[in-house]
């Protein structure tokens, strides 16, 4: 990427679970590893997270998902984020995922999978080293 | 120089999460130098440092309640059978994040979520369902719902009266605190001052119609999970107890008429010694705070009556069987420090909604300290010993301090609206995290004791599309068959009454008589209160 210009990272709660600690965990990671970071708060729907993404101009969508409605919610995100020009965009997503779904989202475009218990260091690393 | 000559001085030191520095070795003057043995006092006597009642479990031991509840209301049903004939003594009822959030089975918002972490309820019709062939005066059940409480909680009375019960004798608890879910876990639906007056009005109400009812549990746990320290956590919850009296309060309800019938819900992962002192210091602090601060004269109104047993910031994904174990110690820890109720967080919590024989073995592991450890057999066990009480007297000193600072600042409401608290905590749940990341946090099979052998398969809960389908058409089949007419008019009473400042209560219950769904009644009173915006602090 450019020099100067500071990784943008859009991390996102999407549908209607509350558990936002590691996000919130995470947000503060990317700050200290000098990332941007833009944190949308709870309950947000696909089409906001793609709005918010596309208006941030993020190099990186990143999504929190704690209570099991991943894949639902990255099949509707991904053509979304496509739609708005987002698809060479870094997209990764972390939280309580079985490791049998992650096949099914690494297809939908997710290069980036951190279930619960990652580590920080790992997190930072990855997007440091594939951000567009 | 070999261990053994070390000088003391020299030991490594040791701090506890809530920030006490703990000794090698403690004695009389331990205990007495941290405040004396003046609050220690007599099971069943104020100030209640050693348990509400004088017999505790030697007259009837913890109530075992596990978390519950998933897809449909007939499949939860057979789920709450399966763990009454396995020895549940009480049901603890888990809702998925829609009618959590107030949405109903159709809306947008909840395709992919219906069922998914919970019992799906649109209408009265589905707890009709779910609690069919449950003797609801052996069994008490408590419902974890928050945004949605007020309507819940209608649904639960007019279920119970439609079958005949006396809601005069009606035993159950509610969750229903939404202060915390502004600082975890996050199902708040309405802006903060209207959802206090919600609380308000389940309190009134009930004090009123279903005076044994408890409406109220206020829970340290989720802002332990969301970061808090011990002490944070049982001085926060404390401060949300007191908005939720000075409320009712403020309407002209006695304290007496309705302290007796608040509860609480703590967390119990972490240091045990630590924990045990944390639950004795809170009882005699509560008992404290609502005699000297309230006026209250009822022993009942002092009691902190209680549920623990979950942890699940304790547990790990690595290594998933040690859950078991942890487990088996929050069991300890809660028995020994004399709780109410117990729910035990289940081994594949980290993954899953519990399977039914990680339930099973949940309830197995209270069952097993009842009948073979002898922890039912002898009140407060640890009473008396210099640690536990030295600890005990440091940790009410903390929460004290804890909850003077809050008020200094401006009183708990005020900073969880600001986002204030959030902040707090999640600074702490960062650290926590880099400390654990680092390894000067121990935690076994995650940063130490690692294996590389491979984690059994955990069985996960599975989760149907079509399901979520038949949950639609059983809503609208519901919609059809109710008399459309009486719904638009208790709805209308509804609004009506949230914007009179009417205690919404009896409107509400007229609702739910009506078959009117959670997000209709929701959906009536957000047009009149507004939606919550979350003030985004971390």
């Amino acid at each position: 990427m450019s020099q100067g210009k500071r990784v943008k990272v859009v991390l996102a709660k999407p549908g209607l679970d509350g558990h936002d600690q590691g996000a919130k965990v995470v947000a503060r990671a990317l700050m200290d590893a000098g990332f941007e970071v833009i944190y949308t708060g709870l309950r947000q729907t696909p089409e906001a997270i793609a709005r918010i993404a596309l208006e941030e101009d993020a190099d990186v969508i990143a999504l929190s998902s704690m209570a099991g409605s991943h894949l639902p919610a990255c099949r509707k995100l991904k053509p979304l984020l496509e739609q708005a020009g987002l698809g060479d965009k870094l997209w990764v997503i972390g939280g309580n995922l079985p490791a049998r779904d992650h096949d099914a989202l690494r297809a939908l475009g997710f290069k980036g999978i951190f279930p619960s218990s990652s580590r920080l260091e790992d997190i930072v690393n990855f997007i440091r080293t594939n951000a567009p | 120089m070999k261990p053994k000559d070390l000088p003391e001085k020299e030991l490594r030191p040791v701090v506890n999460e809530s920030g006490i520095e703990v000794k090698p070795l403690y004695t009389a003057a331990d205990v007495e130098a941290s405040g004396g043995a003046g609050m220690i006092g007599l099971p069943g006597q104020y100030p209640f440092t050693r348990g509400i009642h004088s017999m505790m479990y030697r007259k009837q031991p913890w109530t075992m309640r596990q978390y519950t509840g998933f897809g449909n209301a007939a499949d939860t049903n057979r789920r709450f059978h399966y763990l009454i004939a396995n020895g549940q003594t009480g049901l603890n009822v888990a809702f998925d994040l829609p009618t959590q959030c107030g949405l109903d089975s159709d809306d947008p918002l909840a395709e992919g979520e219906v069922g998914r972490v919970g019992m799906a309820v649109d209408t009265l019709r589905d707890f009709e369902t779910a609690f069919e062939g449950v003797d609801l005066e052996r069994i008490t059940v408590s419902l974890t719902i928050n945004g949605a409480a007020a309507i819940l909680i209608a649904m639960y009375l007019a279920m119970a009266e439609k079958r005949g019960y006396d809601l005069a004798k009606l035993r159950g608890t509610a969750q229903n605190d939404i202060l915390k879910e502004f600082v975890g876990r996050g199902t708040w639906v309405y802006p903060v001052e209207p959802s206090i007056r919600l609380v308000g009005d389940t309190i009134e109400y009930c004090a009123q119609h279903a005076p044994k009812y408890s409406p109220v549990s206020v829970c340290g746990y989720h802002m332990r999970e969301s970061g808090a320290d011990p002490a944070q956590e049982m001085a926060y919850a404390f401060c949300i107890a007191k908005a939720y009296a000075d409320d009712v309060i403020r309407r002209g309800l006695p304290v007496d008429e309705f302290a007796g019938r608040l509860s609480f819900n703590f967390n119990c992962f972490g240091n045990l010694f630590e924990q045990v002192a944390k639950f004795r210091a809170g009882r005699s602090l509560w008992a404290r705070i609502m005699r000297e601060q309230y006026g209250a004269v009822q022993p009942g109104s002092m009691w902190m009556r209680m549920i623990a047993g979950g942890g699940g910031g304790g547990l790990t994904f690595e290594q998933p069987e040690l859950n078991i174990v942890r487990g088996a110690y929050y069991a300890l820890i809660c028995a020994l420090a004399g709780t109410q109720t117990m729910a035990l967080c289940c081994y594949d919590e980290a993954y899953t909604i519990p399977s039914e024989y990680a339930q099973r073995i949940s309830l197995r592991t209270m069952q097993l300290l009842i009948e073979e450890m002898g922890l039912t057999d002898t009140v407060d066990p640890l009473g008396g010993s210099y640690y536990v009480e030295t600890l005990t007297n440091q940790m009410r000193a903390r929460m004290e301090a804890i909850m003077t600072e809050v008020d200094a600042q401006g009183g708990i409401v005020k900073l969880i609206a600001e986002g204030a608290i959030q902040a707090r905590v999640s600074a702490q749940a960062y650290r926590r995290q880099r400390d654990i990341d680092a390894g000067s946090l121990r935690k076994v099979g995650v940063n130490c004791y690692r294996t590389e052998d491979k984690t059994p398969e955990m069985e996960f809960h599975p989760y149907k599309e079509e399901d979520a389908r038949a949950r639609v058409q059983a809503l609208e089949r519901v919609r059809a068959e109710r008399d459309a007419l009486r719904v638009q008019a208790v709805l209308a009473r509804v609004q009506a009454d949230a914007r009179s400042g009417a205690n919404l209560m009896p409107a509400i219950m007229e609702a739910a008589k009506a078959y009117a769904s959670v997000g209709e009644i929701t959906a009536v009173l957000a047009g009149v209160f507004g939606r919550y915006r979350e003030p985004v602090r971390f």
